[in-house]
């Protein structure tokens, strides 16, 4: 074995400082002899001292550490974040083989349908442990724990620790729970981590070609198996180049696991080579492309995120254009986004009076026993009556219906 | 301090010293159980021949003022707190002082920032004793870590007015800032580099006081008008470069908040007013300078506008926010018993319907009434509150002394007094079994308000009544804390403290609330 390869004795993992809240640091040093021993600087010592000493007696023991120095540095971290700190430094010394440390599980929400309401899908950066604990207050359709691009290339294997015991620990209320995994390979390493806390979506980002979602769907499958997980845990591409748009269809249909089909602009506009604009002609094309090939798919359509989280007024045009070309949701990079882009993914209400007179009309001509529903004088194709259930089902969910 | 202290145990339960400082302390009785007899304190009495008739009151600098007052060892020079963290005038006045050589001073600001940590260096030397007022900051840590030779003694604005009007803090020695004053004393705010808004903090000095000094930078021909505090109660008139520094004047804290959990908390707040029915027209509401009562009033104003509801006054702390209310023809009045930033003092000096007030019309015990107690809600914060709806502002839950009662005890006494906090700070739970040190009796507290939902205290029914069947997160008050301590990893340890007491709490009737001891 060469010197590069043999893990460092001495490593780290997790931040502090001032601006830090709500993570630990840990200084993880590897010994011969002498047993372990912690030593603690934490702003909320006189509450939490003793409780934060003895959680990482046992995180360490439960990672079979024998002899160590470890140091922490806490900024008030919850307990599974100070797990997860603690795994990661004993893994980056090559220790903590085939072990793992997992937090006390808060039962998870029921199963996600798949075609289940998905207005708005809430980013949370996988190194970001301060966003998760309140994220479900604010009543997105779903959370993403981000591995991607929020997170930095030397951190991802601390994300991904960090993002399986958020997984675990963490309420998310009837959030559906979504991971952004990173491209392949190490995409894969990923799921290893994380499907046996049963998320319930996975992100694929930088999807090209079918193969790729097929090799994640049967990774994702032999995970669950080997994990005992019978729940379903959906797939939702995202297409972030002029070939992953120009395959939208193939991808869709590579598993039957692909719940929604999503687009990725900043990326998509860059592989154009074209400036991205809030008004969004650039990229018209290609997101009627991902709208006509998911509905072609029989999936969801879901549009890219509005990065200005400042003009509320240009997310709402944004939110209600999407929906106008056949989007059912968008995702958000801030909470305060979410209250507009539900408004804006709503029916009007007018849409809606008129849907409940179709289904009305629907029930009574199915109670008469009658195949032609009728409205007034007017026939009623089944198309529209389908379309008619659909939406009230849906404004229903919204809460904008009783 | 090194003698024994007796203890008692008041009306809450709460163990507190009988003397504090050599004078005897009646423990807390209860809300409203505390009936004083007896007349007010006064001031010598003067006579004008003694002063100029040209009305020329200056002199050269302070410590000259200070001599002419006749400072002495152990008396009481008092201060305030109008210019915020801004403030040069008190370390100025202590300072002058330890020039002339006098020790043992108690010092009586209406409260006492961050930026006056100075103090604590004259503490070390025996200039000063003891300080009685809330202690921000350095100066609370320096008290809570048994330093202070005296006891600390901790009163709302209203409790310090009370204790000035019966006596039980006689000032010798009250120092002004003016942000503009005449030769003759006459004081104002609103006008001038420092400007600040209300005098209304040192309207009590101005008139209780043995001596008292104007200090300005903004010395104008006579008259200065308005005179928020009268000439003819002043001594001395004293013209400095600078009073203060207009950039810690205008508070820092006047920044809504942009946090998304605590934007949630404020629209709670919000929405419960209107649930209530206590937004209707004509109603009033009062919402300090916090980035939660900022946010809050926002998303009152919206929903004001949307309902076509108009408020007939507003009290203050006034801010832009405030400021709006009134210019958009949301509320009638703005009535202000501080001044938070330039929006609020330039609309205190041009808008007529923006009123000074002082502790004495708002909160003060002794008056025959107060506005506090006429206000339909008010928005306020806390360190920590009990499953019984005690709550505590002036330590944290370590037990340390970092911040001032101000108002808030005596705003408890509005129609419905709501607590807007997160449910926890860091991994510290803000619902604890017993608060550390009782600042509000949880008999006087409304509803507290997180973001994780809102509980209300069951003494009051009607609230209860008022909003069931809305929408509202409404959840028992032991819930909220039972799924906190779920997601902090239980309950938190206690505070370590000592058993010496190392300041009081009053209650607004200057009986003794709770004892702040020592830590560690």
């Amino acid at each position: 074995m060469s010197a590069v390869e043999t893990p460092p004795r001495s490593t780290e993992a997790g931040h502090w400082g001032k601006d830090v809240r709500s993570d630990a640091h840990v200084a993880f040093e590897v010994r011969d002899g002498g047993g372990v021993e912690i030593s603690l600087e934490s702003r909320v010592a006189p509450y939490y001292g003793n409780a934060i000493l003895e959680q990482a007696r046992g995180v360490l023991d439960e990672l079979g550490v024998k002899h160590a120095r470890v140091s922490i540095h806490d900024e008030g971290a919850l307990p599974f974040v100070i797990a997860a700190r603690l795994e990661a430094a004993v893994r980056r010394a090559g220790l903590a083989l085939g072990k793992r440390s997992l937090p006390a599980q808060h039962p998870p929400p029921a199963p996600s349908p798949k075609d289940r309401l998905r207005r708005s899908r809430l980013y949370l950066p996988g190194s970001e442990p301060k966003y998760y604990i309140n994220a479900a207050l604010h009543k997105p359709d779903a959370v993403i724990l981000d591995l991607e691009d929020s997170v930095h290339r030397a951190e991802k294997d601390a994300a991904r620790i960090l993002v399986r015991n958020t997984l675990r620990a963490v309420d998310f209320g009837a959030c559906e729970r979504m991971v952004r995994i990173n491209q392949l390979p190490l995409g894969l390493e990923d799921l290893a981590d994380v499907v046996g806390e049963s998320p319930d979506l996975i992100l694929m980002p930088k999807v090209e070609h079918p193969q790729q979602v097929a090799e994640v769907d049967r990774m994702i499958g032999e995970l669950k198996g080997r994990n005992g997980i019978i729940r379903p845990i959906w797939i939702m591409p995202i297409l972030e180049s002029a070939l992953g748009i120009e395959n939208a269809f193939p991808i869709a249909v590579a598993s039957e696991n692909v719940a929604a089909l999503t687009i990725g602009l900043e990326d998509y506009t860059a592989d154009l080579g074209v400036a991205r604009t809030p008004e969004g002609r650039e990229s018209q094309y290609a997101r009627s492309r991902v709208v006509n090939a998911a509905r072609a798919a029989g999936v969801q359509a879901i549009d890219s995120v509005f990065s200005d989280v400042a003009d509320m007024d240009g997310l709402r045009r944004w939110g209600e254009s999407s929906r106008a070309m056949g989007f059912e949701g968008m995702g958000c990079i801030h909470p305060g986004q979410i209250r507009v882009v539900h408004e804006a993914f709503a029916p009007a209400p007018a849409e809606i009076e008129k849907a409940q007179k179709i289904v009305a009309a629907f029930e009574d001509a199915q109670k008469k026993g009658l195949a032609v529903v009728s409205l007034g004088s007017k026939m009623i194709d089944p198309p529209v009556v389908q379309r008619a259930l659909k939406l009230v089902e849906r404004a229903k969910a919204m809460g904008v219906v009783s | 301090m090194s003698e024994r202290v007796e203890l008692a145990h008041n009306a809450a339960g709460r163990a507190v010293p009988t003397m504090v400082n050599g004078r005897p302390q009646i423990p807390f009785l209860g809300v409203g159980k505390f009936q004083p007899r007896g007349r007010k304190a006064t001031t010598p009495i003067r006579s004008n021949k003694d002063y100029p008739d040209s009305g020329d009151k200056r002199v050269p600098d302070l410590e000259t003022a200070l001599r002419k007052c006749g400072l002495r060892d152990g008396m009481v020079i008092s201060s305030h707190h109008h210019l915020r963290d801004g403030d040069k005038v008190a370390l100025m006045a202590l300072e002058a002082a330890a020039k002339i050589g006098v020790k043992d001073l108690l010092w009586f600001p209406s409260a006492s920032f961050p930026s006056q940590k100075g103090a604590i260096e004259l503490m070390e030397k025996g200039v000063i004793h003891h300080i009685e007022g809330s202690m921000n900051g350095p100066l609370g840590d320096y008290c809570t870590q048994g330093k202070m030779r005296g006891m600390g003694v901790l009163r709302s604005h209203g409790g310090r007015y009370q204790a000035i009007q019966d006596g039980e803090v006689h000032i010798d020695v009250a120092v002004i800032a003016a942000p503009a004053a005449d030769f003759f004393g006459n004081a104002d705010g609103s006008h001038g580099k420092s400007a600040c808004g209300s005098l209304g903090f040192a309207f009590a000095d101005s008139t209780y006081a043995d001596y008292v000094i104007a200090v300005t930078d903004n010395l104008v021909p006579f008259p200065c008008v308005p005179w928020q505090i009268q000439g003819n109660n002043v001594d001395h008139v004293v013209e400095v470069e600078s009073i203060g520094d207009p950039a810690k004047i205008v508070s820092g804290t006047t920044q809504i908040t942009r946090s998304p959990d605590r934007l949630r908390i404020a629209e709670l707040v919000a929405k419960f007013l209107r649930e209530a029915g206590i937004m209707k027209n004509g109603f009033s509401f009062q919402a300090g300078a916090g980035g939660i009562a900022l946010a809050f009033v926002q998303y009152l104003k919206q929903m004001m506008k949307e309902a076509g509801v108009k408020a007939r006054f507003v009290r203050g702390g006034s801010t832009k926010v405030l400021v709006e209310l009134l210019q958009e023809g949301l509320t009638d009045y703005i009535l202000d018993g501080q001044t938070f930033d330039l929006d609020g003092v330039k609309s205190m000096a041009n808008d007529p319907r923006h009123v000074a007030t002082s502790p004495f019309t708002s909160y003060n015990y002794h008056g025959k009434g107060n506005f506090a107690s006429l206000v339909d809600a008010v928005v306020l914060g806390a360190t920590e509150v009990d499953v019984n709806f005690n709550a505590n502002v002036v330590t944290h839950s370590d037990g340390r002394l970092l911040h001032g009662i101000g108002g808030w005890q005596n705003c408890l006494f509005s129609g419905c007094s709501i607590l807007a906090l997160p449910s926890f700070r860091d991994r510290i739970p803000v619902i604890v079994d017993e608060v550390t040190t009782l600042t509000g009796p949880g008999e006087m507290i409304d509803v507290i308000v997180t973001e994780r939902g809102i509980a209300i205290n069951p003494l009051r029914q009607d609230l209860l009544d008022a909003v069931k069947g809305s929408k509202l997160p409404i959840r028992p008050i032991q819930d909220i804390k039972a799924e906190v301590e779920k997601i902090c990893g239980g309950k938190p340890a206690g505070p370590k403290l000592g058993d010496r007491p190392c300041a009081v709490v009053k209650w607004v009737d200057g009986t003794v609330l709770d004892t702040v001891w020592q830590v560690g």
